[in-house]
This record gives C-alpha cells, structure tokens and sequence, in this order.
C-alpha cells in the first residue's frame, strides 16, 4: 500500500493495520525516516519536502511491485509525508511483512534504497545562513544499483 | 505543450508549470531543454549544467532522446533526494 501525505503518522497503528488478520507473517522489517537537526555539520531548523503529485504515487507503487515481485511478501507499505517538517518529524515510513525474516528485512533495505532515487521528492533545508536544496548523493545511487547488479539475496529469499 | 518544473529548475525559472510551443526543429526532450535554456536568465540558470537535469514525459521518466508527441505533458526536475 502506498501513501502520499502531508500528515503525520502512528508508527504502532500502521504495523497493527498492516498484519491485522493476516496470521500467516511471521515477521515485519520498518524503517522509519525522521528530520535531522544537522546536514554537513550546520543546524536545520526546517525541511520542506515538494513533490510530483501522481508521479509520486505511480512510483511507489512500481517499488511496490517490484519488491513483491522479488521476495515473497504478505504485505507491504509505504508512507512519504510532504510539505514543512521540523527536526525530529517522521518523513518517511516502509514496512515489508513476509513468513520469514529474510525476505522482510530484505524487501525493506530495496525499498529504501529505491524509493530515496527513483520516487520524485525533493527536500529543502533551512538554517541560519537560508534554505538550500539537498543535494543528490552518490552513495544513495549504489546503494539502489546493487539491487541491479546483484540478485542473488532476493534469489535466495525466493520460494522454489 | 505542458511543463512543469519541480524544486530549483522551478524556483530558478520562477514558474511552476507553462504552456509552450516549441519550434518545429524540437523534436527531443534534450532538443526542449537546450531550447528553454535561450528563452531568458531563469531558465538558463536552470539549464546551465542539462546533463544533471532529470525529465519525465506523461509522469515516466524519460531519456533527453525520448522523442516529444503533441499533448505530452514534459516534468523537468532534479535529481530526486526523497527518502
């Protein structure tokens, strides 16, 4: 399940709503993104997250599916908050459930790893000295393109 | 067609979303770039380095070689930093 949000979120209640009835997970990997209050060793006193609304969601979905394609998951989900946030604000939240653990917290790295290059958010930092646009990283580019190049966990993971 | 532009190409151009005509000659989205980019100080701002600059075409990324139909709706954006 995807969502595209302004609001905040209940951590607890997403788990809950996420593996209600369904008797058959056996485990559920999160993560959950928040607002630092530092970026290259200067305060931030805020964050705004723009977006592309449809895109965004079309995006996420197309992770979505391409961790369930890959790992046998009973469910999944991915929460993307918008608009201005402050230090310490959840921002983002992914949850992956399957039978076993390896495909749960598997399934939740790649979607991180996904979304942070290929769904289209953009952030601005606030400090003292003004607000500037994050830049891209590199590492969060090999970090999505080990997915790529190698397989073989998801392979692993995968009923026979 | 319709642009829309998202966080600096946006705030350098000043314009969230236009409609424009392009010349006949046009004919790629990197063609589109590199014709945005004489159209005035904010959009060469927002062009001066177009390799760093990501495109969508209809919402799907797209490649500076996708070729432009009449009605696409062309999103011009940097690298995303979401997550």
């Amino acid at each position: 399940m995807i969502r595209v949000q302004a609001e905040d979120f209940d951590v607890g209640e997403e788990i809950g709503r996420l593996t209600s009835g369904r008797t058959n997970v056996g485990g559920v990997a999160t993560f959950l993104g928040l607002v630092r209050d530092m970026a290259k060793g200067k305060p931030v006193t805020a964050m705004t997250l723009e977006h592309f609304p449809g895109m965004t969601e079309k995006e996420l979905a197309k992770i979505e599916a391409e961790a369930q394609s890959r790992w046998p998951l009973d469910a999944s989900l991915i929460i993307h908050r918008y608009g201005r946030l402050a230090p310490g604000d959840r921002i983002v939240f992914v949850a992956a459930a399957s039978a076993h653990r390896e495909a749960a917290f598997e399934s939740c790295m790649f979607l991180v790893d996904y979304l942070k290059t290929r769904a289209p958010f953009w952030k601005l930092e606030e400090g003292a000295a003004g607000a500037d646009w994050v830049e891209a990283r590199e590492s969060d580019d090999l970090a999505r393109a080990r997915w790529q190049a190698d397989s073989s966990l998801a392979k692993r993971v995968r009923p026979a | 067609m319709k642009l829309l532009y998202f966080a600096w190409v946006r705030q350098r151009i000043g314009l969230a979303e236009e409609e424009v005509t392009p010349p006949a000659n046009v004919v790629t989205v990197g063609e589109l770039v590199e014709w945005l980019r004489g159209r005035g100080p904010g959009y060469a701002a927002a062009f001066a380095n177009p390799a760093v600059v990501k495109a969508a075409v209809n919402q799907e990324f797209a490649h500076p070689d996708r070729r432009l139909a009449p009605g696409d709706e062309i999103a011009l954006f940097p690298p995303m930093t979401g997550g």
